[in-house]
């Protein structure tokens, strides 16, 4: 065998991925002694007790065979029924909800199950880091639609018109959206239903922060009319109940689409973990108080660190979802890298360059607040001197 | 309890600006929303978490039961507003069970809270019997860890 170049005898389009950009700045931020960081996408709270404790009772039992492929039946039948009361949508727990591990292997699934070698994949920028790799992996062609601040970072139905072509299979839609908290409100959904309706092209709405919406009630695409029959409704327990490490996701979708989804975790996957579906099924029953508890923390946080960045001449557009602030750094003269770079070397505060999320997060830094308030309030104090000391230095040049 | 009092009961250091912003309102309704609890008496002072085994390692602190003969007029009241005069005593609270009042003292050496408690607290006529128990070591004070700092097993940066 060729030891001397793995690469030419590796498959092509794994060899051809890029490192997320994030590993790259978290190798810097690594090297580095005492750094407070607000660089985290998950919660800082723990799963409820209540969670653990079905967890541990099951344990307890041995109920620690595989499950079903598509999941214990009773935890689908929970997710149907808190799809019902949150997006108004009825899903089969025979036939249309599948419990995957994590969100991210429902959002692998559906490309995959969806996406074919030539097909235009639409991906709503900034947003998580998957998507694109997961669809070029499959030969399909990812183009961003890239949102902008002025719009609040919604999808406008303009800009999805613009970049459809008879080649568009797929649309991604996530929110509310990690990096920039951006959320889309009824009005925003209804214009882009209205773009979809008439054409072949599916949607994988990637929803996982749903449970932080701040303003109202989180609404999905699914409930706009044509809507449900196209769209892959990708949730899970890891945002909401606090639960990343017992890597628990779900999808919801037509039968005729799950039934291929389900081959493929079926082979890849088998069943996902047997404990944390039982404590995810607690979760579901016992535990919509906690979600409150949390969001109302994280609420508060949210107003706290907003007002703070744009106290400090950051211009931060106010995010109604998830755990991220996106504020703008343009002012500095810096670009993102830069700003992050400087920012962790002088001051030890480890915030994301908005890039490592889609090009056209040039200009901005994703900015965690799942954090408690002393620790956010000394962070934005250091980041303060650090733009004090920036002024400093281009007032002397 | 309402969102400011919890926040203050956690950060009393929060400022009015602070917590305005966090609740969604204004400086002044913060401002006015204080005075109104501390006239009430709802709050009653704002004090520091101090970890007494930090500044000094020699400190002690004990909890000491108190099993009391209740006054015919004012019950457990008076004796216990007449221990709670004392500058030693950081609390004093009338309890259900095997014993009546539980008192907390810190002191600079056991000797010191010894002699409080044989010349002080056992010396008043309605006190029966004391109980001292020295604290080891204090791990959490009004809902603040105070043992090491729990690491943030979360790492630096994820997506």
């Amino acid at each position: 065998m060729n030891t001397e170049d793995y690469d030419k005898l590796l498959n092509k389009n794994a060899v051809d991925m890029k490192p997320s950009g994030i590993r790259k700045f978290f190798d810097i931020a690594q090297q580095i002694d005492g750094v407070i960081s607000l660089g985290v996408g998950e919660p800082d709270f723990k799963t409820p007790w209540k969670v653990r404790q079905a967890a541990i009772e099951t344990l307890q039992k041995g109920r620690t065979c595989y499950t079903a492929n598509a999941g214990l039946i009773e935890l689908r039948r929970e997710i149907s029924k808190y799809l019902l009361n949150t997006v108004h949508t009825q899903y089969d727990p025979e036939k249309e909800i599948l419990v995957s591990v994590g969100g991210s292997e429902a959002i692998d699934l559906a490309v995959r199950a969806i996406v074919s070698p030539g097909d235009e994949v639409l991906i709503v920028e900034p947003s998580f880091v998957c998507y694109a790799p997961i669809v070029s992996m499959m030969g399909g062609v990812p183009i961003a639609i890239e949102t902008k601040v002025e719009d609040e970072f919604r999808l406008t139905a303009a800009e999805l018109e613009e970049m459809i072509t008879d080649k568009t299979k797929l649309l991604i839609l996530p929110y509310p959206n990690n990096p920039t908290g951006a959320i889309m409100r009824r009005e925003d959904l209804e214009q882009i239903a209205d773009v979809l309706n008439g054409t072949d092209i599916f949607v994988i709405s990637d929803e996982i922060y749903s449970e932080l919406t701040y303003t109202g009630r989180h609404c999905s695409i699914v409930e706009m009319e044509g809507m449900r029959e196209r769209t892959v409704l990708i949730n899970g327990f890891s945002k909401s109940f606090a639960m990343t490490g017992w890597r628990l996701g779900f999808a919801a979708c037509p039968r005729e689409i799950m039934k291929h989804i389900l081959k493929l975790h079926q082979y890849s996957i088998m069943s996902s973990p047997t404990t944390s579906q039982y404590a995810a099924t607690t979760a579901l029953r016992e535990c919509m108080g906690d979600i409150q508890k949390m969001k109302s923390e994280y609420n508060m946080r949210r107003r706290l660190v907003t007002d703070g960045f744009n106290k400090l001449g950051l211009k931060c557009f106010e995010p109604q979802g998830a755990f991220y602030v996106f504020p703008c750094i343009r002012s500095t003269g810096l670009t993102s890298d830069e700003f992050c770079e400087r920012l962790v070397y002088s001051k030890k505060v480890a915030v994301v360059p908005g890039t490592a999320f889609g090009k056209c997060g040039e200009g901005f830094v994703r900015v965690s607040y799942a954090y408690s308030v002393s620790h956010l309030k000394e962070a934005l104090k250091r980041i303060g001197e650090f733009l004090e000391e920036l002024k400093n230095e281009n007032g002397g040049n | 309890m309402d969102a400011l009092l919890k926040l203050l009961k956690g950060n009393a250091r929060l400022s009015n600006s602070e917590l305005a912003v966090m609740l969604n309102c204004s400086e002044k309704e913060i401002a006015d929303q204080i005075s109104r609890y501390e006239s009430e008496g709802i709050i009653k002072g704002y004090t520091s978490i101090i970890d007494e085994a930090a500044v000094d390692p020699n400190a002690v602190t004990a909890l000491i039961e108190l099993k009391v003969t209740p006054q015919s007029q004012s019950g457990y009241d008076e004796i216990a507003r007449e221990i709670a005069e004392y500058e030693e005593v950081e609390s004093v609270r009338l309890m259900s069970g095997a014993y009546d009042i539980i008192v907390s003292v810190t002191g600079s050496n056991i000797r010191e809270i010894s002699q409080f408690v044989s010349a002080r607290l056992a010396a008043i006529d309605a006190v029966t019997s004391t109980a001292t128990h020295f604290q080891l070591k204090a791990y959490k004070e009004n809902g603040i860890a105070i043992t090491d700092e729990q690491t943030d097993e979360r790492g630096m940066i994820s997506p």
